[in-house]
């Protein structure tokens, strides 16, 4: 027998119910949000109002109490579950319904690391803002990046690291696109926990992007700067 | 003895849980001090035992920055500051330890020397040898970290209330490599069971104190 104060998703007006989805996005709900996601697409929504207005909107709080240190680590990932759930039914109805696309990244953790948690929360946020993004996975070699960046016509290149002993090998890659005379082909973005400010510049990436949120604000900066120069 | 022989955790030793959130205060004798991770105070004070290194002091800054290496670099500065006038030496037992180099870049600036290698796994192991192992799946223990690994691995990682993220943490993993430093078979027996929980295959690797004790043979 249901709880008398259990909440019936499918009775809250649209404003409640996406506020909802947000406190549930927070709580790591996944179950949750794949109803509330099938809520609102039966009621009319546009996919991609879903996914800026309730996911997005709720992962943005998730990135800012993270940053601010109110979330950690776990509670950030249950989040990025529920999110997932969430977009696998939307990622195909976005591609139907022509949403707006903002660029392409091409996304790795370099060679000699298998760390992915943050790769695959940049990946994410950076897909919830707009970007269509091709995930090379873990331990990436420069050539399967050089390939993937010609193959995709990306416009982003991002790459991970974990470990102090493989971030030195996004330099590898960086010097790899200069020799190939390709740097400025892409728009270099770099993190990783052992990473700073000072080591993005030095290895010649364009920014070095402290957390997922802070991604793809950069991401978008660097994207609205190509298309003034551009149309310049 | 043997350069790996067990010195027992004892009451007089410090204690784990200590060590991981206070670290431990420096005595104010001997020429040298010792700046070392928590994780890393109970090898230090054999090898001093053992050796009879009395010239050695030791203080530890506690070992749960290993989880927050953004705490390292300013926490050995002031260590190192506050500790310069009393001491003739000051050495910093840490490798690198997630610190993208900047505690390198640190102890430089400060004049102090550190261990060579980016963590304990590496000088435990030995530096040239962990190297060349190029193992990118491994997960690795120490003799600290096993006797920790709850409060180091197992609830920071939220792995207590949320069993479904050890596959998110450890899925790209295949081993834990339990490097002991000395031969106890509890906790060999606890580090296999740490793998199990987290669903890596076990090898043990007994290294005694690595590339740790010649540093410190040298001061």
């Amino acid at each position: 027998m249901a709880d008398e104060n259990e909440l019936i998703l499918s009775e809250l007006p649209d404003d409640e119910l996406v506020t909802q989805m947000q406190d549930d996005l927070y709580d790591g709900l996944g179950e949750e949000i794949v109803d509330g996601v099938n809520i609102l697409l039966e009621r009319g929504w546009q996919p991609y109002d879903v996914l800026t207005k309730a996911l997005v909107a709720g992962m943005t709080v998730v990135g800012n109490d993270f940053r601010d240190g109110i979330l950690f680590v776990p509670e950030v990932l249950l989040a990025a579950n529920a999110m997932k759930s969430g977009m696998a039914i939307l990622k195909p109805l976005l591609a139907e319904t022509g949403a707006p696309k903002m660029g392409k990244m091409v996304i790795g953790t370099v060679k000699g690391d298998i760390h992915d948690i943050g790769k695959n929360l940049v990946g994410m946020m950076l897909e919830g803002a707009g970007f269509e993004v091709v995930d090379l996975g873990i331990n990436t070699a420069a050539e399967a990046y050089l390939e993937a960046l010609a193959r995709e016509e990306a416009d982003i290149l991002g790459m991970s690291a974990l470990l102090t002993t493989t971030m030195p090998y996004m330099k590898t890659v960086i010097d790899e696109l200069v020799e190939k005379g390709r740097r400025d082909d892409y728009i270099v973005l770099v993190g990783g926990a052992p990473l700073n400010e000072e080591f993005g510049r030095a290895i010649g990436a364009d920014a070095y992007c402290r957390d997922a949120a802070v991604a793809v604000e950069i991401a978008k900066d660097f994207i609205a700067r190509k298309h003034n120069q551009m149309s310049a | 003895m043997s350069p790996c022989a067990t010195i027992a955790v004892t009451d007089a030793a410090p204690r784990d849980d200590l060590l991981t959130q206070t670290g431990l205060p420096a005595r104010g004798a001997g020429a040298v001090l010792v700046i070392a991770c928590g994780a890393l105070a109970h090898e230090v004070l054999a090898l001093k035992q053992i050796n009879g290194w009395d010239h050695l002091d030791l203080t530890c800054l506690p070992a749960i920055w290993h989880n927050h290496p953004e705490r390292i670099v300013p926490g050995i500065r002031e260590a190192v500051e506050r500790h310069r006038s009393t001491y003739k030496t000051i050495f910093v037992a840490y490798g690198d330890c997630g610190t993208g180099g900047l505690l390198a870049q640190t102890c430089d600036a400060l004049g102090v020397e550190m261990i060579a290698g980016p963590h304990c796994y590496a000088f435990f192991d030995g530096l040239d040898r962990f190297t060349s192992r190029e193992e990118t799946t491994s997960f690795y223990l120490t003799d600290f970290l096993t006797r920790q690994f709850d409060a180091f691995v197992w609830r920071p990682l939220g792995m207590d209330r949320h069993p479904e993220l050890v596959p998110l943490y450890f899925g790209n993993y295949e081993r834990l490599v339990y490097l002991a430093q000395t031969d106890d078979l509890a906790l060999d027996h606890k580090a296999r069971d740490c793998a199990r929980r987290l669903g890596l295959d076990y090898e043990r690797r007994l290294t005694g104190y690595g590339d740790l004790a010649t540093a410190l043979g040298a001061l």
